[in-house]
């Protein structure tokens, strides 16, 4: 069991925006988050990254429970087990592709692995945009580097929120393949949290969040 | 140190990235500490070189005036002398048993700049000088040199020049009385290394036009017998007409005290632009606190753990910091070798930049706290922001 979520209430100060009785995802499993904005999905995600403390429950990933870590140990945790792609990439623009995957890997104390670094771009058709800065890069080559990032620490979860909510629809699916190759590519469980109702006929599995049908 | 190691590089990163405002901010703290580093090399060793060259000396006897002009003008040897005394006059002055000794200056002419003074040679003993090589001078228009005469205009015994009437180049020349030099001084560190130093009745011999030879001299550098002669032995001199004793000590005091109000200013400028660089060192860092919000919540997302994204942001302050600091310093040893070198120029007293001083690094360790306190509070701020609400923001 890689995600198991038990009694969760989740939100933002007293208000609880997210309440889930139970949640058990297998590894390997593709799951879609879908919900209307508003409805809690970022919220879960970042419960489930560690990010967030949840209001009240439990949620282990890969059998460790994130409320018994420190702050300091769930952050190393949720570097090395945990990849996130946000809407917004987020690339370091001071930093070029290279170095904002070193970073990932820096920050996760995992040992610096710039052959790794350069599989992962290489499995992403970006390999040639090693030494480019992120303004250089397409919105399309800069989400490659952004899911290469989410991956080079190879971990077994993989968390996506929004990922294609401003993608036309070609890309919209190209995207989706890219997180499916690289979550089978590694193993990893796959978990993406949108409003996009396009994606949803790829996910074997999807969970309805907030009132949105 | 691993927090370190991750956050040192992208602190550089993020300042290359603004290349304007980082250049400008480092600037601004270099230039700030530059001017007191500066001020506080000349200062330190304008302060050190006036206590040598005065020491051993408790009054100087010389013609009414003002007392620090008589004071520079003999002692240091930076000013015009305020006159000429009579001997016989200062003679019964001398006589006094409270003075130990007095030695006899004779000023007024000068070659290449270089001031030509008449004594005897106990003026050598007063700065511990000795020779390097040749002999005292024995005999009227004989001539010993000081260390750097010798060393920038090439004196050495068997050379014959001619002085200049005047402190300056501008005089008139003295061609009919030409000097032998016989002997050149070691360097003492003191105004004697740039001093041609001659008997009295050379000068006297040089200046003679008809007049009763050895009527008058500049003046009387003395050492007391006792201490207790500093409070009696100025006044008596003062009361006489035409004489007045100076404390090369008091009016260096007084010196320096005219000077600070000036030097205060000029301290008080360089604090002003530290503390703008300080500053402006806060505004950069709190705009680049909004602008990288994301990357900051980014490195929590990524594994990094609060310290790491404290450390970023106050490495930069302190990158800033050291940037400007050695920038300062290497502005303030050039500033302090360039007014050395217009000293040098104007006066013949060398200065150096090449030095460091003990109070340099308060400038440093002021600079570096300032620029780290300046990155303090934005620090601060990011290291208490929850990520969901850094995230959600962007």
């Amino acid at each position: 069991m890689v995600v198991d979520i038990r009694d969760l209430k989740a939100g933002y100060g007293a208000k609880t925006v997210v309440s889930l009785a139970s949640l058990q995802i297998v590894r390997g499993e593709h799951t879609l988050l879908l919900g209307p904005s508003g409805c809690g999905k970022t919220t879960l995600l970042n419960v489930m990254a560690g990010v967030a403390a949840p209001l009240a429950g439990r949620v282990s990933i890969d059998g460790t429970a994130l409320g018994e870590l420190s702050v300091g140990a769930r952050d190393r945790f949720r570097g090395k087990h945990i990849g996130l792609v946000m809407q917004r990439l987020h690339l370091i623009s001071a930093l070029t592709v290279q170095k904002n995957l070193r970073l990932a890997q820096r920050l996760a104390d995992v040992a610096a692995d710039d052959a790794g670094i350069l599989r992962s771009l290489e499995k992403l058709g970006v390999a040639g945009k090693l030494h480019r800065y992120p303004r250089e890069l397409s919105q399309g080559e800069a989400q490659r580097v952004a899911i290469a990032r989410a991956v080079v620490n190879r971990p077994v979860l993989i968390l996506a929120d929004e990922p294609t909510s401003a993608l036309d629809d070609a890309n919209c699916l190209a995207a989706i393949d890219l997180l499916f190759a690289q979550a089978l590519d590694y193993g990893a469980t796959l978990i993406v949290a949108t409003h996009d109702q396009r994606i949803k006929a790829r996910f074997p599995r999807v969970i309805q969040l907030g009132m949105d049908p | 140190m691993k927090t370190l190691i991750t956050a040192l590089p992208l602190a550089f990163a993020y300042l290359r990235e603004k290349p304007l405002a980082t250049m400008l901010n480092v600037l601004l703290l270099g230039l700030g500490v530059g001017t007191i580093i500066a001020l506080a090399l000349v200062l330190s060793q304008l302060e050190q070189r006036m206590d040598r060259d005065a020491a051993g000396i408790d009054v100087v006897i010389g013609a009414k005036g003002s007392p620090l002009q008589l004071v520079l003008s003999t002692v240091f040897h930076i000013d015009i002398p305020t006159g000429n005394i009579a001997v016989a006059e200062a003679a019964n002055v001398i006589a006094e048993p409270v003075v130990k000794q007095a030695v006899p200056l004779a000023l007024g002419d000068s070659y290449h700049t270089f001031r030509i003074v008449g004594t005897n040679p106990a003026y050598l003993e007063l700065y511990g000088a000795t020779l390097q090589s040749g002999r005292m001078w024995n005999a009227p228009l004989e001539a010993v040199v000081g260390a750097d005469v010798a060393r920038h205009i090439g004196l050495e015994p068997g050379k014959t020049f001619a002085g200049s009437h005047g402190l300056t180049e501008t005089g008139g020349g003295h061609a009919d009385h030409p000097y032998t030099v016989v002997g050149v001084m070691k360097p003492t560190g003191s105004v004697i290394d740039r001093l041609i130093l001659t008997s009295v009745e050379s000068i006297r011999r040089v200046h003679e036009h008809g007049e009763e030879p050895g009527k008058e001299i500049t003046a009387y550098l003395i050492q007391y017998s006792t201490p207790l002669a500093a409070a009696s032995f100025p006044r008596m001199v003062n009361a006489r007409s035409g004489l007045q004793a100076a404390a090369p000590a008091m009016e260096t005091a007084r010196l320096f005290s005219l000077l600070g109000v000036g030097i205060t200013a000029l301290k008080g400028f360089a604090i002003i632009m530290m503390l703008c660089a300080a500053l402006g060192i806060f505004v950069a860092l709190m705009n680049a606190l909004d602008e990288r919000r994301a990357d900051l919540a980014l490195l929590r997302v990524l594994g990094g753990s609060p310290a790491t994204v404290f450390l970023t942001i106050i490495a930069q302050g302190a990158a800033l910091g050291l940037a400007g600091v050695i920038l300062g310093t290497m502005i303030g040893h050039i500033g302090a070798e360039w007014m050395g070198s217009v000293l040098e120029k104007k006066h013949r007293m060398a200065l150096t930049g090449l030095t460091l001083i003990f109070e340099e690094l308060w400038v440093v360790a002021g600079a570096m706290s300032l620029a780290v306190l300046a990155g303090l509070f934005p620090a601060w701020r990011a290291y208490r922001t929850a990520v969901p609400e850094l995230l959600s923001r962007n």
